[in-house]
């Protein structure tokens, strides 16, 4: 016979939650999070260039046109944007009451990091 | 992750926001303006405001990074016991040195 806590258990491990925006959202939070912890060092050491003086940083600047370049720069700037706008939604989950409308919120964080990608592409193109 | 770890990651959390919403407005400056290396220094070179930015930026991102690594060796990797600590220290200080370097590079003539 199945009780209530066998059903709440079968609920929980059905897997069901990942369909959910709040739980994609918070594992989109950890993805774009661990990109921008791989991506920060080699951004580093692009700077660190400048040590050998202005020849080498205009070298790498120049590669920088390369139009696959600027696609992976779109990438990067919808990442950090999408990082951002998630770590606020996080900050306010956990400082304020408990709120409803969190659903859309997440929404418009994708959306917003969306549109900052392309403003960027239309300015770097 | 005990609550200093927690207070420090949301800390560095909330201070970066500011940071991220200048950095990327940089970012489209600097990219509408096909700057060679001489602009840029002439920008940067002896800059205390964007010396102290940067500087602070790094730190806050070297301690948050940190600590989310730690958090996901941890969870999806499976490291127990003193290991997501090396972890999060090595990659902490790691990020520190290479970012205070590039911010050096870039500011100090």
């Amino acid at each position: 016979m199945i009780g209530p806590g066998d059903r709440q258990r079968h609920t929980l491990n059905s897997g069901r939650h990942r369909r959910d925006a709040l739980w994609l959202a918070a594992l989109v939070h950890r993805l774009s999070g661990l990109a921008l912890a791989a991506f920060l060092p080699l951004h580093f050491l692009a700077l660190a260039l400048a040590l050998k003086g202005e020849v080498a940083l205009d070298g790498f600047l120049r590669w920088t046109a390369n139009p696959l370049v600027k696609v992976a720069e779109v990438g990067l700037v919808f990442i950090l944007s999408l990082h951002v706008l998630g770590g606020i939604r996080i900050l306010l989950v956990e400082n304020l009451p408990w709120f409803q409308g969190q659903k859309p919120l997440v929404a418009v964080a994708l959306l917003t990091a969306a549109l900052l990608a392309f403003a960027f592409l239309l300015r770097a193109a | 992750m005990n609550v200093r770890l927690y207070v420090l990651q949301r800390g560095s959390a909330a201070l970066m926001m500011p940071l991220v919403l200048v950095h990327l407005a940089v970012i489209f400056y600097a990219s509408s303006h096909d700057l060679s290396a001489a602009d840029i220094f002439a920008r940067t070179r002896g800059s205390a405001f964007w010396g102290t930015f940067y500087a602070l930026f790094v730190a806050a991102a070297a301690i948050h990074t940190a600590i989310g690594v730690r958090v996901i060796v941890a969870e999806w990797g499976g490291l127990r016991g003193a290991a997501p600590d090396l972890v999060m220290w090595s990659f902490g200080l790691l990020l520190a040195a290479l970012g205070l370097t590039a911010v050096a590079a870039v500011v100090l003539a």
